[in-house]
């Protein structure tokens, strides 16, 4: 369950992001190949009132499908989905997602850890997660309980990171988290997938 | 504790729940479900769900408590307001050629969309001659919606979205402000009908010209949702409408054929006829 090397196959990629996750996506998301088997689920902290402005800018950059994420609707590989702004962001057990107005979550709605807990539930040793910049400590818990359920947990470099708080706040609920800069990140889960 | 086993609690707490009390949560989307419940356990105390199931079957009193983790959301006054604005210029044109209406808040929690309802069809004059149905499988949920006493603290939020749906007057006009609450006037509520009411497991009961349902189906499965859209189906009068979620759709459901779009951008449809 520690450092960066899956015991069983990946299924699926979570990241969370908050404060400066435009360029820290922009340097993750266009570098996965439009073979990428695999499904990614982004939160990203934004305000309740906007609509979610990072899906139509990836959607420009990326060689995968990128979109909000509907209730209910299966996860499918080489897909990237959004939390839409003001609703958490779950997956089921049978990985299909839904959407809940539950109350914020470490002030957030969608929140990190909802996504990451729930998850880990759904895909256990296959998932990978990953906690990027951001000013907050949303997410640590659920990349705690990510590691616990056996997946693969990664941190931004707080060093390198625009925000640190949330990378560090992250280690310090997960140690074991291996600690990478965002174009490892990008290259490490290019790699994911693939022939091995 | 693995996983698994606390999967199963749950089932089995759910079980429970319907046999003994029969409230249905068996059918609701369970990663949203099993966080209620695990806080609902961390919260109240309890080593494990099974012990809080061991108690609320065997002490009734427990049952509202374990209610407000299962059931309560957290909505707002003309909460998404441009769905209000739809209703406003779109919708209501239309149900004013209408004698006299009925109207049903389905999932109506704590009560703050039956007020923002209510308010609306004041300021477009309709309020006398319509009757609101307000239902919700909460008890709780219903007294405070007939209640109507909000924190004065999210008056301000309230405020800003009735003005941005096109509100033709002041909320301030509605309330009264004390002790840091506002309490709503009773008029609002002269022709509102609170109930009990389940869309798991009840049926029809009136027929409406406008259905709104906002951010409830989300919390249940497909199964669920598609009886849940049948009987909003079969409650609506011909060309009634029905109002989801912004982020709630009846693209997936079995019963999409009976509804056409009506304000797609803000998910009303309308009832279409065989």
């Amino acid at each position: 369950m520690s450092g960066a090397s899956p015991q069983s196959p990946a299924q699926a990629i979570v990241i969370g992001a908050s404060a400066g996750a435009v360029q820290a996506l922009l340097a993750i998301l266009p570098a996965l190949p439009a073979s990428f088997p695999l499904p990614v689920l982004v939160v990203v902290h934004v305000p309740p009132d906007r609509d979610n402005v990072m899906v139509p800018l990836l959607q420009t950059k990326c060689r995968l499908i990128v979109k909000e994420a509907e209730d209910k609707e299966p996860v499918v590989g080489g897909t990237i989905y959004f939390a839409p702004s003001d609703y958490h962001l779950l997956v089921e057990a049978d990985g299909s997602l839904s959407l809940s107005t539950d109350e914020p979550v470490n002030y957030s709605r969608p929140s990190i850890d909802v996504l990451f807990e729930s998850a880990a539930d759904a895909f256990g040793e296959g998932l990978v997660g990953a906690i990027l910049t951001g000013a907050n400590h949303d997410g640590a818990a659920g990349l705690k309980a990510l590691a616990e359920a056996g997946g693969v947990a990664i941190v931004e470099d707080p060093a390198a990171a625009h925000s640190q708080a949330m990378p560090l706040s992250a280690l310090e609920a997960c140690p074991t988290a291996a600690v990478m800069t965002l174009d490892a990140i990008a290259s490490y889960l290019s790699s994911l997938g693939t022939a091995r | 504790m693995p996983e698994a086993v606390v999967d199963l609690e749950i089932q089995l707490l759910l079980e429970a729940l319907y046999q003994r009390y029969h409230y249905d949560f068996r059918h609701y989307a369970r990663a949203s479900i099993k966080r209620r419940l695990v806080q609902a356990r961390d919260q109240l105390g309890y080593a494990t769900i099974s012990a809080m199931q061991d108690r609320v079957l065997h002490d009734a009193s427990m049952l509202p408590r374990l209610l407000d983790y299962l059931t309560v959301q957290v909505s707002e006054m003309f909460r998404d307001p441009t769905y209000f604005r739809a209703l406003r210029e779109k919708v209501l044109p239309h149900l004013k050629t209408y004698p006299s209406l009925k109207v049903w808040i389905a999932g109506s929690s704590t009560g703050e969309e039956v007020y923002s309802l209510a308010i609306l069809f004041k300021e477009e004059g309709l309020y006398d001659r319509t009757l609101f149905y307000a239902t919700d499988i909460n008890p709780e949920a219903l007294a405070a919606a007939e209640a109507g006493v909000y924190a004065l603290d999210r008056i301000r939020k309230f405020t800003e979205n009735h003005q941005k749906s096109g509100g033709r007057s002041s909320l301030s006009d509605y309330y009264t402000a004390a002790y840091g609450r506002a309490v709503f006037d009773k008029s609002l509520r002269e022709r509102v009908v609170f109930s009990d009411h389940s869309l798991v497991t009840d049926a029809v009961f009136a027929e409406m010209h406008l259905i709104s349902c906002r951010n409830v189906m989300i919390y249940f499965d497909r199964p669920l949702q598609d009886r849940a859209i049948g009987l909003f189906r079969d409650s609506l009068a011909r060309k009634g409408f029905l109002g989801l979620g912004s982020k709630e759709s009846l693209r997936f459901s079995a019963h999409a054929g009976g509804f056409s779009d009506f304000v797609p951008g803000e998910k009303i449809y309308q009832r279409r006829e065989p």
